[in-house]
């Protein structure tokens, strides 16, 4: 159960190994925490954030494999998560995701549709799996990490935009859906994040890092805000990068 | 039988709000045939009116019966005795007592709570240092169980009696009590007031002059620095002899007059305007004054004039922080509120008194010594830590953290503060094997092994 500052006892992790979801778990009150289940898919990694959690005071750290290619198994992934969990699960991270290049997209269909199935279909087929328990159980908390290139997808990351524009317009409309049910959803919408998925590439103005954007997340959970922006000067800039036409967006740097 | 409907729930602080499945069950056997159904996954819990703080009174996911129609009132027998519904309030009983000259064992600072709520919690009122908590009076109780219906006193069985009281809720839903009612006089209190600067003054006080009197409690600020930390203001008192008043009962208890209409937006309690509060009521009291009569319902229940106060904290809603530590450990008092003025929490004036000695209950919250309550609103971010620390320092002081209040306490901690938490999880073990009596906050705080 959650406590009357929204601490959560149950965690459960969909993409187990994400930069952010873990930096969000480190920012938290672990000592408070009975069980975290991380899901996903590299072993060493996997483990390698257990023992991290498990130093840091979490009482329990289990895993579960999780494959976000083969969204037809997305249930079974949830099944056995929230069993990790113990039956009832007061929190969700939901940040299976990658990030890819757009050059290696562009001209390869096969690509294009593994990264629509991991960032989109798999999340969106394991929140669906997830909906009748969040139901029945009557409260938890679900975190959706969705990005900024979603909110006006441009040419550099178009298909990572596009899958997370997707993602993030299901969870909206998801979180209306449970919300009578007194489950909370949250959008987060993280600017240019420096972690190991954007080695290499030149951080643009107003990138940030894991550990920011974990604050900005856990301040946020102790209240219902649909969308969050981290930093959260983001949201002024978007709401008016939105607006732009598209042949002043094209010439944007970054 | 009534069919459930989905409602959203939360205790009075409204800071865990869930959904659940709502029923209002008419008779006896309506309680018991929803404990039997197999159909019921989610856990079953009993609600009265929703006068605890966090989340005892709540089963998210699970079924929670809202014992509001089990409310029938007794004749008055010999010595006072009435058998009333699990559902009765406090308020009613009053009503209808009090003209004949009688009134509640003890009262809890409102009206608004449940008979079955007053034994889930065990309640203390401003007696407690003399006549102790509200089982104690309880003579006899009708439980329905898991297992079936039973009607159970301290002497026909003690263990499954003792387990509820206090056992908020979780060894069986009381469907009607025996209660021995306090014969009164008159409808009013005579009141004696005194003020004192620190803190020390006024624990001096309440150790050579509470016995002087039946009902005792002091409002402490705890939010004064310095010097002025722990200045407060002690009221005591009994009921008036009727040769005070003219004869009759006097005045009866009214409905609230005031009602807070929406909830207020998230902040307007803040440091500020609870700093000019504790300063006004200090301020106001006076320094020495004896034999002031008052009406019972300002002397206990002064809240009750505000209806739906609790939203005055806006959507985030509040806590109540309630202690009680062994007489050897008065210093354990000073340190907490040293804490929390040090903090700059904002919190209204806590109530200090002492207790009496406690009863067989495993999870009755008194015992011999002082307790503390203050209520908190949701906000400050050193809050939960803070808090974590306080109860590290009454867990060291022997003392422990009253579950009626509780919406955050780590669950390890139970054990260490009701070190006879087994004996409870044996009696509910026997009553209720396959766990069907649970709530939120039997979860959050492991308070049943086996119930998740
Ligand atoms: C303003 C205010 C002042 C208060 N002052 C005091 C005080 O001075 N002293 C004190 O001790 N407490 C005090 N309290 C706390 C209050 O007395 C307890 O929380 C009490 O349990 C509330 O009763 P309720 O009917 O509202 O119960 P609820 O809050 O509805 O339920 C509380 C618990 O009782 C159980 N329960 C309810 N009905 C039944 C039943 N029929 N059978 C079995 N279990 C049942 C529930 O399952 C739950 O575990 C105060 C609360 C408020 C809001």
């Amino acid at each position: 159960m959650r406590d009357a500052f929204g601490q959560p006892q149950r965690i459960v992790v969909l993409g187990g190994t994400s930069e952010l979801a873990l930096a969000v778990l480190h920012a938290m009150a672990l000592d408070r925490v009975q069980c975290i289940v991380l899901a996903g898919r590299n072993e060493d990694a996997l483990a390698r954030a257990q023992a991290a959690l498990l130093g840091a005071g979490a009482a329990a750290v289990q895993i579960v494999h999780l494959e976000a290619t083969a969204p037809e198994r997305a249930s079974e992934v949830i099944a056995a998560c929230v069993e990790a969990a113990g039956g009832q699960v007061d929190l969700v991270l939901v940040a299976v995701g990658m990030l890819g290049s757009q050059g290696d997209f562009d001209d390869d269909p096969a690509a294009t549709a593994e990264a629509i199935t991991v960032n989109l279909t798999w999340p969106a087929a394991a929140l669906a799996a997830l909906r009748p328990r969040l139901v029945a159980q009557g409260y938890g908390r679900v975190v959706v990490f969705s990005s900024v290139a979603g909110v006006r997808v441009r040419r550099a990351n178009a298909t990572y935009g596009a899958t997370k524009a997707g993602l993030d317009g299901f969870a909206l409309g998801y979180a209306e859906s449970v919300r009578d049910a007194g489950v909370v959803v949250q959008v987060v919408r993280p600017g240019f994040v420096a972690t190991k998925m954007t080695t290499g590439l030149t951080p643009p103005p107003m990138s940030t890092t894991p550990e920011v954007v974990a604050k900005i997340v856990v301040e946020a959970m102790a209240g219902t805000d649909l969308v969050v922006y981290a930093p959260r000067v983001l949201r002024p800039v978007f709401s008016i990068f939105k607006l732009l036409p598209q042949a002043v967006w094209r010439k944007l740097p970054g | 039988m009534a069919e459930p409907i989905p409602r959203r729930l939360s205790g009075w602080g409204r800071t865990q709000s869930v959904r659940a499945e709502v029923v209002a069950p008419t008779t006896a056997a309506e309680v018991a045939s929803w404990l039997s159904d197999p159909k019921i996954h989610g856990g079953v819990i009993a609600r009265g009116l929703g006068r605890s703080y966090g989340d005892p009174a709540q089963v998210a996911g699970g079924l929670v019966l809202d014992l509001v129609h089990l409310n029938h009132l007794g004749p008055i027998g010999e010595g006072g005795s009435i058998t009333v519904g699990g559902g009765a309030s406090l308020d009613a009983l009053i009503s209808s007592v009090l003209p004949k000259g009688y009134f509640t064992p003890v009262s809890p600072g409102t009206r608004q709570v449940s008979i079955g709520g007053a034994i889930a919690a065990d309640i203390h009122g401003k007696n407690h240092h003399r006549e102790g908590s509200f089982c104690s009076h309880v003579t006899s109780m009708t439980l329905a169980t898991p297992t079936g219906i039973m009607t159970v006193s301290p002497t026909s069985n003690p263990e499954l009696f003792w387990a509820t009281a206090g056992g908020m809720g979780l060894t069986g839903v009381v469907l009607e009590a025996t209660i021995s009612l306090l014969e009164v006089p008159s409808g009013l209190v005579t009141v004696d007031t005194d003020r004192f600067e620190d803190l020390d003054a006024l624990m001096a006080e309440m150790v050579g002059g509470d016995d002087r009197y039946r009902y005792s409690v002091a409002w402490v600020d705890c939010m004064a620095p310095g010097a002025r930390l722990g200045r407060s203001v002690l009221t005591r008192g009994d009921h008036a002899p009727s040769g005070l008043t003219d004869g009759s009962v006097g005045p009866l208890p009214k409905p609230a007059k005031l009602a807070v209409p929406f909830q207020a937006p998230s902040g307007l309690l803040n440091r500020a305007s609870i700093t000019a509060f504790n300063e006004a009521f200090y301020r106001r009291a006076p320094k020495h004054k004896v034999g002031e009569l008052q009406r019972l319902s300002s002397f206990f229940h002064p809240l009750d004039g505000v209806a739906n106060w609790n939203l005055l904290y806006g959507n985030r809603g509040f806590l109540q922080y309630q202690f009680v530590v062994p007489d050897h450990a008065a210093e354990t008092v000073r340190l907490v509120i040293d804490h929390l003025s040090g903090a700059k929490i904002p919190g209204f004036l806590a109530v200090l008194k002492r207790f009496g000695p406690g009863d067989p209950g495993p999870l009755s919250f008194p015992m011999a010594g002082w307790t503390l309550a203050i209520d908190v609103p949701i906000g400050p971010p050193s809050l939960p830590r803070l808090l974590d620390r306080l109860d590290d320092l009454v867990a060291e002081a022997g003392g422990r953290i009253y579950l009626a209040k509780d919406a955050r306490l780590r669950p390890e901690l139970v054990e260490v503060m009701y070190p006879e938490l087994d004996r409870f999880r044996k009696v509910k073990a026997e009553v209720d094997p396959n766990g069907v009596l649970t709530s939120d906050l039997a979860r959050r705080l492991n308070l049943v092994e086996g119930t998740r």
